[in-house]
Order: C-alpha cells, then structure tokens, then sequence
C-alpha cells in the first residue's frame, strides 16, 4: 500500500471488530494516525500497538460507546487537532438474535442505537468539520441485511436499512463541501459476529473487506457491497414481488 | 464466546479431526475461555501430521490473536501475539533493519507454533532455534497466567518445543536480530551425490543454508541435488504481493514416479552446471513454497506424510541406507530437503541436534506408510529422532529413547497440567506424556484417554 502523499486521520468506531482492525491496518499501511474508538480500552491498546508497528503514524485508544453521546465529544475534539484529512469508519454494529428480541423486544433500542443512531449522531457532530476543511471521506459499514427485511433479522436490517438512508443524505450533503461518503454493505464475513452462525456461505475474509473498503475510497465510490457478487444476489432479492416474498424463509 | 464444531486436518492433509473450536479476537476473552476449561490452542495448522489436531474435544483458534503488542527499536525485542503468522512479523520488520532471527519454512506458521516446535531454519547452525531467542512467554493454565523467562528453567524448557503441553501461549517476547535490507544473494550449485554433499556442507560459510535432495536418484547418483547458500544483502524489495494457489485436488498420477523423476531431473539440471548466483527478495528462498497457497492439494485428496529426521553427524551411512530405500520404492516427492544442524535447542522435547536432517514428503497411498515407520526406526537406531511437527505415522514404541530428556519434561508438563487437558491426537498417539492413567475396558484407546481427562464432558455445560 502506498504512502498517503498528506497528513491523513482516520477516526475508527467500533475498532476492536475484525472488520476494523483488518481497515486500521490498511491505514496504518499508508502511514495515517489512527484514533481507534471502542469500550475495551485494553484492546485497543493492544490494536494501537500493532497498527504503529505496521506503519501508522501515530495511535491513540479512544473510549467510544455508541449508547453514550457523551463520549463523542472528545474525540471529536481530538481529530480536530490534527492537520489534513480526517477521515471517519464506522464499524460499530450488534446483532441480537432474533429470538431473543422476540423474547425481550426491549433489546430493540439498544439494537437501533448500536447499529444507527449512535454512529449517525457521531457522524452528524462530525460534519461540520469536514465541510470547514472541504475534504475527509465517511466510511459507513452497514449490511445486506438492510436491503429487505427478513423474518430472520428485521430488527438488526431495520437499523442497517436505516443508517444507509442516513448515509445517503449525509452524502448528498458533504458532496457538495468536497467530502465524500462511502457506504459498505458486507455480506457474510468471517467475523466473531458469524462464527457460529449456521447456513454461512461465500464467507469473506475480513482482510478482504478491508481492501475492497479501501479501493473504494480511493475510486470515492458511493455503495459498494463486498464482496462485489453480493450486488447481484441482493438485486435479485431486491426484486422478488412482496407477495412472493412474505413467504419466503431465506 | 461461541463454539462451533469443525472438521480439521493437518497440513499434510492425511490427518484430521473433528471437535469443538472457538476463535477468540481478544486476549480477555481468551482467558475467559481457559478459565472455563484449559483445552489445547491451535495456530494457523501448519504442522503436518496431527500436532495441532484435538478429536472430539474442544480447542482454541488463536489466529486472531495475531498482534504487535510493543517493540522496541533500538533493542529489536518485540512482544506479539501468538496467532501472528512468523512471515508477517518478517515483512513487517524488514524494511525497517530487523528480522526475526530464525524462520522455518513457511511463513504461515505463528509464533505460538514456533516455540511450541522450536523451530529451526536454514541458519540453524549459525543462530540456534527459535526458543533460544525468546526472553518471555506469556502462558495461561487455566484460571493462571504465568509470564515466564528463560530463567524459570523447568517449565521454560518445558514450553519451548513443548507442543503446547504446559498450557495455552497467549504471547511472547523475542529478540529480533538486525539485518541489512529485505533481499538476499541465493547462491545454487550442483551436487552429484551424498558424500560431495558433506564435503558442501563442511565447507560452507553462509548463514542460510539447504541442500534440495533428488531422492529418486540411484546408484553413482544417490544423494545428488542442489545446495542453496544465501545472505542478506542491502535494498528493500518493494513486493508484488501476488501469490498463486492451487485451486483443486490434484489427480493421483501428478506425483507418480515417472512425473516425479521427470521433475527432479529437470530442477536439477535448471541450475547450471557451473553453479549461479541471483538476487532474491528475503521470502523467496524463506518461503519457497509459500508462494503458491494450498500446495498441498498436489498431493491429491488422500494427502501426504512428511518424514523429517535429524541423525549425528557419523551417521552418515544412515542417511545412505534411507535414500536408497526411498529411492527404491519410488514413493518420494520432488520435496526433499537436506541440511546439517548445530547443537542449539532451547527445550527439553526439542528436536535440533548436532547432525544431518533429511525431509521428505511422501503420498499418502501404497506402502508409504510402512517406509515412514521404516526410515523411523533407522533414525531411532542411529541414535537420531523425528520431527513430531511434521509425523503423523510414528508409533509409541518407535520413539522410546529419542529424546533424552522427555522424562524431565513429563514431569513439568505433568505439574502444569495435571488432569491431561491439553493432550492433542499426537501426544495420545505416541504416548508422550506416558501411558494413560488407569485404562478402562475399553477397546478404544484414544476414547479412554479422552474419558480419563474429563475433556469429554467439559466445555459443553460451562460454556453458555
């Protein structure tokens, strides 16, 4: 990977995921400093120590809870203090079961704060500073799981389908600042989130996902899924009539 | 955390296993899971018979526990993770001025597999193994973490090469050595036969060195090949990144006799008869193999063995009588590596010692089976052991009296883990840690090992 020609920051919620450190390693390839945000700080560490051997500029743990708004401030703060490009991934996410929202749908809120509006709040505190500096890319991971809701996850797709909408006007928004939006559907990844998931198939490596995300930057291409065959499985599913689909179990 | 049930094998692909396996991404999680129960750890399942195999028991993936947790420019120490692949560490590093000091052939193993093999590399007898450049060993028995140096003797010893007997890796220090840039001069020349090899060998004074055996060869030929010398030399590579896999299952003829002489003969003969001299980025003459991922599917859908012995260096005839018999059975591979190693070993199972090592893949079809348990005893009798990261055929009886200081280390392991948790299918097949305790009337061994060490019925219930 090659060196960034400028001063570039990436800010990463959600950065002790596998998904995010495969990404901070690719940013950290390029020589950027790292803001790796999360609740375990202890393994943020751990990731912030790797990511400097890798080539980072610098690295910084930051405590981030998407189910706490007050700790977006700070960060916020702290990417502003450096010069260049600030750039923002997000990866933060949860997927109760199903079942277990059916048992407590209470888990609901909780499940919508993780998945969208925690990062679309930290997002919209965020993008006044990419407009005044005119430059910075959001990378936004949400999934196919957002495309149509299913009876296996609607809840978890609901809040994806939900901050790719968000996504889209955030897009809409910065375009016309000099900042970019790049939204990530992932299908199945090889993650702690799908280890033992059954029925997984085309399981990407997170490594993959990584550098597909990166390409996109690049190419500041607007939606990408990864891997790329998941556009068409998702188009056909897109596309199957409701009434057809209302009783489909897939 | 959660588990799944996987069907495994081992590199070689003629050993497998199914059992529980859960993939800790966090070191906290990681010693939530050992609290729960101690079971075996695994890495990237490099070892080629059935080290790294647990059969209906549950065992950790440590592949995601694969990072850089410090280092230390001026000193080289770095401490890492043991999921890290050793290869990433080199490339990492390289560029910078460091390298890891040993590297075996594969750039895929991870560091927990290093020390828990003791691996040597192709400067074995320059730089020693693995273990004797490790300062720390972060180690978790059970609810316990012990950091450990070389200076706590007993369970250090019993660690290094320990096949992950004391308890679960979680991470390590090591030195780093210095080095001038990432490529190397590779040096190849022509050998005609076993005693010019020893001659070679004598008179060599690179830091790596590996001699590529034609073990179909017969007669005036019998030993022929082509020694590699190399160094590390100044420049930094900047690295395709490509690499090429095998995508299928190769038919059984691929490595038929016929192919496999054809083959030999053409790769020695690719190097001039006057010998050449090229420059390499640093993996290439490393990772020879590792250039082209899932090699082992050459072998076919049955797999292979690999035999890898170390003899004393006046067993020479030894190592006569063994390539004839391979030779003779036309059942070798174009992959047979010879190479003479130092003393240097850093624990008590080990498997460096002052001698000649031979390596050689064979199919898994026909009678290979019987030469590698043959080639085994001719080790055995020349006072000279196997390689337990790469057999997967030896039986117990074979290996009594191989390595000396086993005794020692049964007893260590014995006081780190003493309800049997982390046996593998290696340990139980060969008896490493002794027979198993109290047998019942069972006419499965391997179940009544597994019974007696409660790992059959933990994990399960625990686990939620």
């Amino acid at each position: 990977m090659s060196k960034s020609t400028q001063n570039e920051t990436w800010i990463i919620l959600g950065a002790t995921s596998s998904m995010a450190r495969a990404f901070a390693r690719k940013a950290a390839a390029r020589g950027a400093t790292l803001l790796l945000c999360g609740r375990d700080l202890d393994d943020l560490r751990a990731t912030a120590s790797d990511c400097l051997a890798r080539g980072a500029k610098t690295t910084e743990p930051c405590a981030f809870d998407a189910r706490d708004v007050s700790s977006f401030g700070p960060i916020i703060e702290r990417a502003t203090r450096e010069d260049g490009v600030i750039n923002c991934a997000v990866f933060v996410g949860s997927m109760p079961t199903q079942d277990a929202i059916d048992a407590e749908p209470d888990l609901i809120s909780g499940t919508v704060q993780d998945n969208y509006t925690g990062p679309a709040t930290f997002l919209q505190m965020l993008a006044p500073e990419l407009e005044s500096r005119g430059s910075g890319t959001v990378v936004g991971v949400g999934s196919v799981a957002g495309d149509r809701g299913r009876i296996g996850n609607y809840v978890y797709g609901s809040a994806k389908a939900g901050f790719a909408t968000y996504l889209s006007g955030l897009r809409n928004r910065l375009t016309r600042a000099g900042a970019h939006v790049v939204t990530v559907k992932p299908g199945f990844v090889d993650t702690a989130m799908t280890w033992d998931v059954e029925g997984m198939f085309l399981v990407a490596a997170p490594e993959k996902v990584a550098t597909d995300i990166m390409n996109a930057v690049a190419k500041k291409k607007n939606v990408i899924y990864t891997p790329f065959f998941w556009r068409y499985i998702m188009l056909i599913i897109r596309h199957i009539p409701e009434f057809i689909f209302k009783k489909m179990s897939i | 955390m959660s588990w799944k049930t996987l069907e495994s094998t081992g590199w070689g692909r003629a050993h497998s296993a199914s059992g529980d396996v859960a993939r800790p991404e966090r070191a906290s999680q990681l010693k939530r899971l050992l609290a729960q129960a101690p079971v075996p750890a695994f890495g990237m399942r490099r070892s080629y018979g059935d080290a790294a195999l647990t059969s209906d028991a549950p065992s950790l993936d440590m592949t995601r526990l694969d990072r850089v947790l410090s280092f230390d420019d001026t000193s080289g120490l770095v401490h890492v993770e043991a999921g890290l692949p050793i290869g990433d560490l080199g490339r990492m590093f390289a560029a910078k001025g460091w390298i890891p000091p040993v590297m075996p052939g594969t750039g895929f193993a991870t560091i927990g597999g290093c020390i828990a093999n003791d691996v040597h590399g192709k400067n074995h007898h320059v730089v020693g193994s693995f273990g004797q450049h490790v300062t720390e060993i972060t180690l978790i028995q059970g609810d316990k973490t012990l950091v450990i140096t070389p200076s706590d003797k007993g369970i250090f010893q019993a660690t290094v090469g320990g096949m992950g007997q004391t308890g679960v890796i979680a991470s390590a220090k090591m030195k780093m050595a210095p080095c001038k840039g990432d490529l190397m001069v590779l040096t190849e020349r022509r050998i005609d036969n076993l005693d010019e090899f020893f001659v070679a060998f004598d008179d060599s004074t690179a830091d790596y060195t590996v001699g590529w055996i034609d073990a179909t060869a017969k007669g005036a030929n019998l030993g022929r090949g082509v020694l590699e010398e190399s160094e590390i030399t100044s420049g930094v590579n900047p690295g395709s990144g490509k690499s090429k896999s095998v995508p299928f299952n190769a038919p059984h003829w691929a490595l038929s006799a016929p192919i496999v002489r054809l083959f030999n003969e053409m790769y020695f003969r690719r190097v001039p008869a006057t010998g050449r001299t090229s420059v390499k980025p640093i993996t290439d003459p490393f990772f020879p193999l590792d250039a082209i991922h899932n090699w082992n599917r050459l072998y076919g859908k049955n797999g292979f063995n690999q035999f890898q012995c170390v003899v004393p260096l006046n067993a020479t005839n030894c190592l006569r009588i063994m390539l004839e018999r391979i030779a003779a059975s036309g059942l070798a591979s174009p992959l047979a590596v010879l190479k003479k190693m130092g003393a240097g070993r850093a624990g008590y199972m080990s498997f460096p010692m002052e001698g000649y090592t031979l390596a050689v893949d064979f199919p898994n079809r026909g009678s290979a089976e019987y030469l590698v348990r043959d080639l085994t005893d001719l080790a055995r009798e020349a006072g000279g052991r196997i390689y337990f990261a790469k057999d997967g055929l030896a039986q117990a009886k074979q290996i009594a009296g191989m390595y000396p200081e086993q005794e020692t280390w049964q007893q260590e392991v014995a006081k780190a883990d003493p309800e049997r948790a982390m046996e593998t299918n290696l340990v139980r097949r060969l008896q490493l840690r002794g027979a198993p305790a109290a047998p019942k009337a069972s006419k499965d061994q391997s179940e009544t090992a597994l019974s007696d060490t409660g790992l059959s019925n933990t994990g399960k219930g625990e686990r939620a």
